[in-house]
């Protein structure tokens, strides 16, 4: 038994078995990941998408602070039944500005993708501080505290739009400059509902290809 | 007269079960939550989000990790033979650890996230986390080096590898762009970004749930039972083709999603190429302990080890079936993932757990357990709250797939999102339920295994040598 011997050779050998162990795992990741890496977020064109704006991204921040994607996909299938109830479905390039990507992996509430432009911004305050004030059998938790905090807290955004910038999402020095303003004397609750406004808007009105 | 470091062996077992109790109490809150949302009180630290991080994140890496180390520390020196390597190094880590879930739980809780699951611990979490796994591995790597038994055992590959590719996932699921002390930018965007969050987070499950944990059995399985593992070369040929084909899985987090379809076709394929190895090690633990069935009746802590085997079985079974993109279009998104997911944690990686513990703390502290018999209501505690768990994931789960996917006559979908949601009521209090069950059967363990140490400090104080033998015996 040859392999056998080999393996005998390899259970003796700690630098060897490190060795093997690195090599024989790393195979599946080097073939799955390095072709998508290497393509690149925008592999189709970034299309008519621009980058979030000052207030949207204060409010995508906001969105991953409170954990909204334990409930919420942002991803919708190519199956009838989904693109009947949330509209076309999910494209790449849609996400080319996702730092991290929000897909999520569960729907305890429904899918948030298309959301934008589907409510009005009203109706998303009354949402957001009382679930339950305009969707009676909700279990979503409110957020009273987002009415009451200004957005950006920390005066983070211009490093956060810089630090963006820096990984190749098209902001211009201008945009940098004017994002405190931008964000003067909104809540966190106005900055979640702009980003909430602004979700999937690119690919909403368009047939799908 | 101490052969072996057990002290810090001691510490990471005490902490696991600590980070278990508390793991488990905040997922039994936040499936409460499910079922009454106000009781978060409005307050932002037990919002439903960040509490359910908290709970992953301290039964994954707080009671997993701990656990994990504190069997493979206690293994690893006697199948070398030789005390731990670096003793003062396992100390640091031991410490390091702790403090980085102390201080992670509550950065979560304070709203610091990362935004990518079972990763959501920011960036300087990741850089204390890579240090103390980098220690990790030099402790256990070096007393293997130095070992006086010729051949490296089986479970050590096991815990080998969870060292060597959970630091690979780590590193690189974790690259970010530092803005801030609490914030980082990932530094994939997008569909990359998600390819990459699978391959790290099917595999964290993959390598530390599986091969970490069977690193467990190989070691204590064999020991409880007084077996020999039945089949070495099954062994050898199950290990390679684990390690081999599980990192490929990944992509079966993504099917129908914005990634390419090679890539998906590649996931599931690889998702059913999975079982053998799978199988092939739970045929080889259940052959182990056929030698030893007499014993199976009365010891709790062979008891739950193979339980843990049969949930083992059924989740790595299950798994294969959720990749496969025709079951998955149902599974996905619902309550099936989370019932699959508990199988495994509750019924395969928290059972081999507890069932090492009650053999392990009698054996460090020298005397008897405390109380079989709270042993084995703990058994049937476990076994009831696991069973009702899933059977209602599997219920709610079920239904979300068949019903979101309806579409009437028209062409139309049949139920509203809202209708499907309040059907679930019925499912998620038989959870909470089960989860209740559960967390009171770890309890019990915990009272249970601190009375049995307590016993060894009374035999201290007064030792009567013939019954201290007596109880070991």
């Amino acid at each position: 038994m040859s392999w056998l011997s080999l393996h005998h050779r390899l259970e003796r050998h700690t630098g060897l078995l490190i060795f093997g162990i690195l090599a024989v795992s790393a195979i599946g990741g080097m073939v799955q990941l390095l072709p998508v890496v290497a393509e690149g977020p925008h592999k189709h064109g970034p299309g008519d998408m621009a980058p979030y704006s000052a207030l949207e991204l204060e409010g995508r921040d906001i969105y991953i602070r409170e954990s909204c994607s334990t409930c919420h996909t942002q991803q919708i299938r190519p199956l009838l039944a989904e693109v009947k109830r949330y509209g076309p479905y999910s494209r790449a390039e849609e996400f080319a500005y996702d730092r991290p990507f929000l897909w999520g992996s569960k729907r305890t509430g429904p899918d948030l993708h298309r959301v934008g432009g589907r409510y009005s911004d009203d109706w998303h305050r009354l949402h957001l501080l009382d679930p339950r004030s305009v969707v009676p059998a909700s279990i979503m938790p409110a957020y009273p505290w987002l009415a009451t905090h200004p957005a950006d807290r920390r005066g983070s955004i211009e490093a956060r739009m810089r630090a963006l910038a820096r990984l190749g999402h098209p902001y211009a020095a201008e945009d940098v400059a004017e994002a405190p303003a931008a964000l003067e004397g909104k809540s966190e609750l106005d900055a979640l509902i702009a980003y909430l406004q602004a979700l999937g808007r690119s690919g909403a009105g368009k047939p799908p290809p | 007269m101490d052969n072996y470091e057990d002290r810090v062996v001691t510490a990471f077992m005490y902490c696991s079960v600590l980070w278990a109790l508390l793991g488990m109490l905040a997922g039994v809150y936040v499936a409460a939550e499910l079922v009454w949302p106000t009781i978060d009180w409005g307050l932002p630290a037990l919002s439903f989000g960040r509490l359910r991080t908290a709970h992953t994140t301290l039964v994954l890496f707080g009671f997993g990790v701990s656990a994990l180390i504190a069997t493979a520390f206690y293994s690893v020196q006697r199948t070398s033979h030789v005390r731990l390597f670096a003793p003062w190094l396992a100390w640091a880590i031991f410490y390091a650890w702790q403090a980085a879930i102390v201080l992670g739980a509550v950065s979560i809780l304070a709203g610091w996230n990362a935004g990518k699951e079972y990763a959501e611990l920011e960036w300087p979490f990741d850089l204390a986390i890579t240090a103390a796994w980098v220690g990790f591995a030099v402790v256990f790597f070096g007393t293997i080096a130095k070992r006086k038994i010729d051949a490296i055992y089986i479970s050590n590959w096991f815990y080998g590898a969870l060292i060597i590719v959970v630091a690979m996932l780590h590193i690189v699921n974790s690259l970010a762009l530092p803005v801030t002390v609490g914030k980082s930018y990932s530094l994939f965007a997008g569909a990359q970004d998600a390819v990459v969050q699978w391959w790290y987070g099917h595999n964290a499950v993959g390598f530390l749930l599986t091969g970490g944990f069977l690193g467990m059995l190989y070691y204590f399985l064999p020991k409880q039972a007084e077996q020999p593992i039945w089949s070495y070369r099954l062994s050898i040929v199950a290990f390679w083709a684990f390690v081999y084909t599980y990192i490929w899985a990944g992509p079966h987090h993504l099917h129908y999603h914005a990634v390419p379809e090679w890539l998906q076709s590649l996931g599931m394929v690889m998702s059913l190429v999975l079982l053998a190895p799978s199988w092939a090690t739970m045929v080889n633990g259940i052959m182990t302990v056929s030698g030893a069935a007499k014993k199976l009746k009365t010891d709790p802590a062979l008891k739950f080890i193979v339980l843990a085997l049969a949930f083992y079985g059924l989740a790595t079974f299950e798994g294969p079936m959720l990749a496969i993109k025709s079951v998955n279009v149902f599974s996905h998104f619902t309550e099936w993932t989370i019932g699959h997911v508990h199988s495994g944690a509750l019924g395969w990686n928290a059972l081999i757990t507890f069932g090492t513990y009650y053999f392990l703390v009698p054996r460090m502290a020298g005397v008897p357990l405390y109380s079989v018999r709270l042993a084995n209501i703990h058994f049937w505690l476990a076994l009831a709250g696991t069973m009702l768990y899933v059977l209602a994931m599997w219920g709610a789960g079920v239904s979300q797939g068949v019903l979101w996917l309806s579409l009437d006559e028209l062409g139309e979908v049949r139920f509203s999102f809202n209708d499907v949601m309040a059907a679930m009521k019925p499912y998620y209090v038989l959870r909470l339920f089960a989860g209740v069950l559960f967390l009171v059967g770890a309890v019990l363990m915990a009272w249970n295994l601190a009375r049995t140490f307590a016993g060894r400090s009374a035999i201290v104080v007064m030792p009567p040598a013939t019954a201290v033998a007596g109880a070991t015996a």
